[in-house]
């Protein structure tokens, strides 16, 4: 009996592919499993194999056509059989009826692994099968489950699979796949150097900015904040708070953040296969400069702290990361990150998103400047320029703006951030 | 501290609290010339006189009934039923007097009724003499359940439960009144009610059980740690109210769950325990929880059947390394 050989899911969000390649040409034998047609999706190219064994019959959707998934691309039948498209549901507008085995024969193409100790067979839906331990990890890693070979029951990604990702991953130049940190193909001729090898941290760097910048669409959004207010207000509270508790320019920005995102959820985001992810949590990660690179210092709910309080957990942790002495779940879990330069008289600047989450704030320093007052004339001012680098697949420059409003009023209106 | 049985560690903790509250008295089948069926009482009736130590009829409702009708009149009685089987013929004295009254009557009346009783199979007693119903008696709300594995626990939580003004459940098991522990020497040594111990300490899996389990997984975790397998096990101790709090703290720790309980599976502790991991550490787990617990069948009386219906230690290693994706 004929039957529809229809566009194969295959991959977790893939939602139409391309018919690169037709292997048969109708009339022609296959044996079941034998690849039959190479379809392009965004990602690779993958070989589609035949559900069962028989005749290409017809073939509906030429090479070089996209089409979504689910739609027939050719019939598959008994040789000499004649092809009726109605009664397959393919005439007109009738909605044509899935062969689902296409597609589920062919999920492990989609998901090549190395020969992983038990049968993989993900489920129908192409979901990743992951223990929910493995989820988190891999959210708070920043991992793509579908890079993750499982070797649990039914291919189930488990703790220690993430693990062993984790140490390949981290072990470096080893893994080709994503192509190594782009360096020019050319030598500077003559001059002279010195090659220093790759630290780890150096290497993690250069891999997760590398991925950042390459996967998630960057737009900036900058903003001159009038800091008269709250360095007045710091001054008031610093007067009177203990030294351990001292209040810094930072401190005022990450309260004044954390207020915002709370406004802001999407900011307060990330990116990930599954769906965009709004975090629960304000966790605020500072980026921390040290001799061989940056760390990430992540202060939890940084929204429901006191000032006070925001402000001595911060110190501890930074003075902790530049002596190395953070305990690993206090460099992850953040959901946002705030970089600051002011300290180096940098005017503003823009930052790389830390992925997977949607945003990080780049801080300036404090200055003195002539401003235009209400009345248009030139006094002396105190401001600070922030910019937001944002991803643009999990928000858009209006809603990014109106968090750079709320952040600025926040903290120009600063006993908000005593509340 | 002093090594002693468990039966010993019972047996000191009710003659110390009739020593301390004189409102405290026993009363059972054959306690008192008898000594108890297994002799948790004996010397107490030339002790403490008639008047403690009270014998009665082959009638479990009326020993329930008249306890809680005695601990809502004022005394702290101690009451026996010979085996938790017997129990079912005084369920409802219990669930729906003892443990209800004070709730129903606005607080009027307290009851400060403890029903020792014994339970667990193995001892080829036969399939209505055997039982491990304890999981039935911690599903009612007001009615507190106790079942402690060792001499100091036994000791600890039988004090806490005489001293508790609620009724109180305490569940000992046939099999482990010879085994033995230290007990601390204090009069005042109480294990406080619902509250969960480790009882051994791993960071690879937890093992979670009380009672007969409890010295099963004990037995498991020395098997695997010569395997290269560090169990944390967790004695629950208390049924009702259930203290969840370390065994999630460990679960967060070892990602993944055996619970052990030589009751049957259907509906039990095991199904509780797991029930209130998923709800509270379900981001934790790296595979489904197991559960180790008795075959559902009536328990055979053939010595060789009725092992093999009970939950053994094999069986928890096993299920270790299921949990562990070792095999």
């Amino acid at each position: 009996m004929a039957e529809l050989l229809t566009m194969p899911k295959l991959g977790f969000d893939m939602a139409e592919g391309k018919l690169s390649e037709w292997l048969k040409k109708p009339g022609e034998a296959m044996t079941q499993g034998e690849t039959i047609l190479l379809v392009e999706t965004d990602k690779a190219t993958v070989e589609v194999p035949a559900f069962r064994a028989g005749v290409l019959l017809e073939i509906l959707v030429e090479a070089g056509e996209s089409v979504p998934i689910g739609t027939p691309v050719g019939v598959i039948g008994e040789a000499g059989e004649k092809v009726d498209l109605a009664s397959l549901g393919v005439a007109g507008e009738a909605a044509p009826k899935v062969v689902a085995e296409a597609a589920e024969s062919t999920e492990e193409a989609a998901a090549p692994q190395e020969a992983a100790p038990e049968p993989v067979a993900p489920a129908e839906d192409g979901r990743v099968l992951a223990s929910p331990v493995a989820l988190r990890m891999a959210a708070e890693l920043g991992i793509d489950l579908r890079q993750v070979a499982g070797t649990g029951p039914m291919g189930r990604v488990i703790k220690r699979d993430i693990e062993t990702y984790v140490q390949e991953r981290d072990k470096a130049p080893a893994a080709p796949p994503p192509p190594p940190i782009p360096t020019p193909s050319y030598e500077p001729s003559g001059a002279e150097y010195t090659v220093e090898a790759l630290s780890g941290i150096r290497q993690t760097i250069g891999k997760r900015m590398t991925e950042s910048k390459q996967n998630a669409p960057h737009f900036y959004v900058t903003m001159d904040i009038d800091m008269g207010p709250a360095m007045a207000l710091r001054a008031q509270l610093n007067a009177v708070l203990p030294e351990s508790d001292k209040i810094s320019v930072n401190d005022l920005v990450q309260k004044a953040a954390a207020v915002a995102l709370r406004e802001f959820p999407k900011i307060n985001a990330a990116w990930s296969a599954e769906g965009i992810r709004i975090q629960n949590q304000v966790n605020i990660g500072h980026a921390v400069a040290r001799e061989n690179g940056l760390v990430t210092a992540v202060v939890r709910d940084v929204d429901k702290k006191s000032l006070a309080q925001v402000a001595r957990e911060t110190r501890d942790l930074v003075a902790r990361a530049r002596d190395g002495k953070m305990k690993p779940d206090e460099m992850v879990g953040g959901t946002f990150t705030i970089s600051n330069l002011g300290m180096f008289d940098v005017d503003e600047f823009i930052a790389i998103i830390n992925p997977p989450q949607a945003a990080i704030l780049a801080v300036g320093a404090v200055q003195k400047m002539p401003v235009v007052n209400a009345e248009g004339q030139i006094v002396a001012g105190t401001r600070m320029k922030a910019t937001i680098s944002a991803d643009h697949r999990v928000t858009d420059g209006a809603e990014a703006a109106k968090f750079m409003q709320a952040l600025k009023k926040a903290l120009e209106e600063p006993v908000r951030l005593l509340i | 501290m002093t090594r002693m049985t468990v039966r010993e560690a019972i047996s000191q903790a009710l003659r110390e609290e009739m020593y301390r509250d004189e409102r405290v008295f026993i009363m059972g089948e054959e306690i008192g010339k008898w000594g108890g069926t297994y002799a948790v009482t004996r010397g107490f009736l030339d002790e403490f006189g008639e008047k403690r130590v009270k014998d009665t009829p082959i009638a479990e409702g009326v020993i329930v009934g008249a306890a809680t009708g005695a601990a809502v009149a004022g005394l702290r009685p101690v009451a026996e039923i010979m085996t938790i089987n017997f129990l079912f013929l005084a369920m409802d004295a219990l669930v729906n007097h003892a443990a209800k009254l004070h709730y129903m009557f606005n607080g009027q009346m307290k009851v400060p009724l403890v029903v020792r009783t014994v339970g667990g199979g193995g001892r080829q007693l036969g399939a209505t003499h055997s039982q491990t119903p304890d999981a039935i008696f911690a599903h009612f709300p007001g009615l507190k359940v106790v079942a402690p594995a060792t001499a100091a626990d036994s000791k600890g939580l039988l004090k806490a439960a005489i001293r508790d003004d609620d009724p109180v459940l305490f569940i000992e098991h046939a099999t482990l009144y010879q085994s033995k522990g230290e007990v601390p020497d204090d009069e005042d040594f109480v294990v406080p009610i619902g509250v969960s111990d480790v009882k051994r300490a791993g960071k690879d899996v937890t093992i979670v059980s009380y009672s007969k389990g409890l010295q099963l997984s004990l037995e498991a975790a020395e098997k695997l740690e010569k395997e290269g397998i560090d169990a944390e096990v967790i004695d629950l101790r208390t049924l009702r109210p259930l203290d969840t709090r370390p065994v999630v703290e460990s679960v967060k720790k070892t990602n993944r769950m055996v619970v052990v309980e030589e009751g049957w599976r259907a509906y039990g502790v095991g199904a509780e325990v797991a029930s209130r991991v998923t709800e509270l550490a379900f981001d934790y787990l790296d595979a489904p929880v197991r559960r180790v617990a008795q075959a559902e069948v009536p328990l055979p009386y053939n010595r060789r059947l009725e092992q093999m219906a009970l939950p053994q230690v094999p069986d928890i290693i096993n299920a270790v390394k299921d949990v562990m994706y070792l095999k």
